[in-house]
């Protein structure tokens, strides 16, 4: 019977480090920590001896993870990016899903796979969901300008909706730009006019 | 004319101004090239991309490809530092207490006696001091070692500690740090938001020290020569716009745009000019070649310089000093270098190698074309490396 892995989890908001940990420990008998607050981020790390590191790939703190990577540096035994060839697929996949870890040298292969299969799918997942964030909140900025838009027109040409919403759409196609922006330009240039 | 889109992975700094300018000035499109740059959010990033396929070429701290080549750091897959995209540009600043216990025994902060001020340091550093570097493996921990090495620093209980750029000032501000060593424009930054002031350029250690290099995968370079001596074409003329004075207005307002650095364009001009401001009270210093793009044939990937690098970090982590430098030679591509510049009348140097040090002013030697000019490359300390010893 070997001792659980020791799993460091990097990420500051709250939300998304309890979802990571949730997904782990469904996966299996993990022994994870969380780090919020990155200063002294090595040192930190080092403090719980872990097996595995997880950080999102785009957290510029990542860099700070690389001392880790030295012999001399901080942790006992120095980890590596997970990238080995051995394990295929899965490093790509990780990549992709927008997590990199980092695995302390020596990990047996099939110990770290039910880990990586899990932060995978659940990175994938938070990745998806701030995309369609983001997708929606700028669907919702765009009606708002182009609600605003029509408005101006209705009052200034005295028209109804539907022919207002007409005349964006027209002027838009004739410059080969989006109703939202030629909207966002009507507001503006209203805006400087009153 | 239909041209050919190539990912490049750069951090937006100023001396990611040759990538920058290479696309937008039409350096690149004369090559038949689109530069698709994709910014990333750290150096193992930009590393990651390279390694990984995601782009066929990245700026990289010139330290990374060699260090790679020894089997440190996360990855090692075989890269080429194909040219050196800037010569200098880092600045070595302090936190705001240690400013005032500087001014206090009568510091003059000249941001230029790397000697004067590393005694300064010392005296009032408290036994103890910890440094801010972008990233383990970069030129400016490399600075740092010389400098302390060759001061009374040596005598004081330094730690380096990596600090993503953007939070330094930050870091500085709450304590984390005392000091830190990064390139611009993130000194100028800790200077205009008060946490910090500026002690040194990065030249005042090392007046010509290789920062940045364009770095693709060693592979590629050898599928894809025809596609590389393009975009080394390309970026070697952007560096040479970069270099003329006439193009330093138009490179700040270009790169302080929210698409490349968001910073403003004065902050970035004193990079490019050498007029730095050092501290909140808007002092001024003048550091001529404070950042080259160009002059003294600045691209040309000296193997000595990497044999340089490899003996430093060598040094520190117990490996083979010879056997460090035989493999970082190999990552300098001094070859692919003359075989793409050919015909372009780019400066290149008779030797792929030079004794690192010994020229205290700008020197002819002996060139392809006759002779070359080449700058002061001289250690503050009088040092010189020599590439093949014995």
């Amino acid at each position: 019977m070997t001792a659980p892995l020791s799993i460091v989890v990097v990420e500051e908001d709250r939300d998304r480090a309890i979802a990571i940990v949730d997904a782990l420990k469904d996966s299996g008998d993990y022994d994870v920590h969380v780090i919020g607050n990155v200063t002294g981020l090595a040192r930190k790390i080092a403090a719980f001896l872990p097996d595995v590191v997880l950080i999102d790939i785009d957290n510029p703190t990542r860099d700070m993870l690389e001392e880790l990577t030295l012999a001399s540096g901080p942790l006992e035994r120095p980890v590596a990016m997970f990238v080995s060839g051995a394990a295929g697929g899965l490093a790509r996949a990780a990549v992709e899903a927008g997590v990199s870890a980092y695995v302390v040298d020596g990990l047996q292969p099939e110990r770290l796979k039910p880990v990586m299969d899990a932060a995978i799918a659940r990175f994938q997942m938070m990745r998806q969901m701030r995309t369609e964030l983001d997708e929606t909140r700028r669907a919702l900025e765009e009606r708002k300008v182009i609600d605003r838009a029509k408005g101006l027109l209705m009052k200034a040409k005295g028209i109804g909706e539907d022919e207002a919403y007409a005349i964006l759409r027209k002027a838009a196609m004739d410059q080969g730009r989006k109703v939202a922006e030629v909207a966002e330009a009507l507001v503006t240039a209203a805006g400087l006019l009153q | 004319m239909k041209t050919v889109s190539l990912p490049v992975a750069y951090m937006p700094l100023v001396d990611a101004a040759p990538l920058i300018a290479a696309q937008e000035m039409g350096f690149a499109e004369a090559e038949g090239l689109t530069l698709d740059l994709v910014a990333a959010p750290s150096w193992s990033s930009v590393r990651d991309m390279l390694a990984f396929g995601r782009v066929d070429a990245a700026q990289l701290l010139s330290p990374v490809p060699v260090t790679m080549a020894l089997g440190l750091g996360g990855v090692t897959t075989a890269m080429s530092a194909v040219s050196v995209l800037s010569v200098n540009g880092n600045v070595i600043g302090v936190s705001r207490a240690l400013e005032a216990r500087l001014r206090q025994v009568g510091h003059p902060f000249d941001f230029a006696d790397a000697a004067a001020a590393g005694a300064a340091l010392a005296a009032v550093a408290g036994g103890r001091l910890t440094f801010g570097v972008p990233f383990p493996f970069s030129m400016h921990v490399e600075l740092l070692h010389v400098w302390f090495s060759a001061t009374p620093l040596s005598a004081v209980d330094v730690e380096i500690r990596t600090v993503p750029p953007p939070l330094m000032a930050q870091a500085l501000a709450a304590g984390d740090i005392d000091a830190f060593c990064v390139g611009e424009p993130w000194g100028s930054v800790s200077v205009e938001g008060g946490s910090g002031a500026l002690l040194l350029p990065g030249r005042a250690i090392w007046r010509f020290a290789p920062e940045k290099v364009l770095a693709t995968r060693t592979e590629w370079a050898e599928t894809e020569p025809h596609l590389l001596g393009r975009l080394m074409r390309a970026v070697w003329r952007a560096g040479r716009w970069l270099s003329q004075p006439d193009s330093r207005t138009a490179a700040a307002e270009l790169l302080s745009r929210g698409k490349w650095l968001d910073v403003p364009s004065e902050v970035i001009d004193r990079a490019l000019s050498g007029h730095m401001v050092i501290s909140a009270s808007g002092e001024t210093r003048e550091t001529p070649g404070f950042l080259e793009f160009h002059r003294g044939a600045a691209n040309f990937p000296w193997r000595s310089q990497a044999k340089w690098i490899a003996s430093q970090v060598a040094s520190r982590t117990g490996q083979d000093p010879a056997e460090a430098m035989d493999r970082a030679a190999r990552v300098f591509r001094s070859d692919l270098y003359r075989a793409a510049m050919h015909g372009t009348g780019a400066d290149l140097p008779g030797a792929s190698e030079k004794l690192e040090g010994t020229l205290a002013h700008p020197t002819p030697v002996a060139s392809v074309a006759g002779r070359v000019i080449l700058e002061g490359d001289g250690f503050f300390d009088g040092r010189v490396f020599d590439p093949s010893p014995g």
